[in-house]
């Protein structure tokens, strides 16, 4: 085979298999049951997307698209510690991730639930 | 020569950017999904990059390359970690530990 022919053909299939990719993790960035599954679609999709970049610099042949990719992977990096600290941080203030309003918690704690857990 | 280097870069890491998401889609907990996505894609974005340095062949594509890989080696360990302290963080409080959990007293 013609070694142009299969980098065309190389990077037609390379073009499928990135976008099912970003679909999947769009699919689980809707449906996640938690907070973190949705985070690291996010993340999942910020890297299908820096490959993507790549390879439409190799069909179109502008270099450009490489700072494009260097800057999804920077607001990727900064959305993904953002939401990770956030995360953590709401649940130091008040403990309302359990589904409870802080005055059940308070009467939880009262009524001796809590103390199996505590220190 | 090359194009058939790069061609095969280009096969390996879109294979390996879609089983990541595969695994994001398919695997059972955050944790797994988190393993999956941060080794399978950051390996598959690096191999596009290599193939798409190979292709141009220009030093200014080369350097940026380099210094998009550098950035993602940097940075993937680091978002993965922090989401992983939270993924734990938000098990321990969530009212009712699974029976086998070695945290439960």
């Amino acid at each position: 085979m013609i070694p142009e022919t299969f980098l065309a053909y190389s990077i037609h299939a390379g073009f499928a298999l990135v976008m099912v990719s970003l679909v999947l993790a769009f699919v689980r960035l809707a449906r996640g049951p938690s907070f973190s599954d949705r985070v690291v679609a996010l993340d999942m999709m910020t890297v299908s997307i820096i490959a993507f970049c790549a390879l439409y610099a190799v069909k179109t042949g502008v270099s450009s698209y490489i700072d494009i990719a260097i800057t999804v992977a920077l607001i990727g990096f900064l959305a993904t510690v953002a939401l990770a600290r956030f995360a953590e941080r709401g649940i130091d203030r008040d403990r309302t991730v359990t589904g409870k309003s802080p005055a059940e918690m308070v009467a939880a704690q009262t009524m001796g639930h809590e103390e199996e857990r505590e220190p | 020569m090359i194009e058939i280097i790069a061609g095969l870069c280009v096969l390996g890491g879109s294979g390996f950017v879609f089983i990541a998401g595969l695994g994001v889609y398919n695997l059972p907990d955050a944790l797994n999904r988190m393993h999956a996505s941060t080794k399978a894609g950051t390996l598959g974005s690096i191999l596009t990059l290599i193939a798409t340095a190979l292709l141009f062949g220009e030093s200014s594509v080369t350097a940026r390359v380099i210094a998009t890989i550098a950035f993602l080696l940097l940075t993937a360990p680091i978002a993965a970690h922090m989401i992983g302290r939270a993924t734990v963080q938000m098990q321990r409080m969530r009212d009712d530990p699974p029976s086998g959990d070695p945290r439960k007293p």
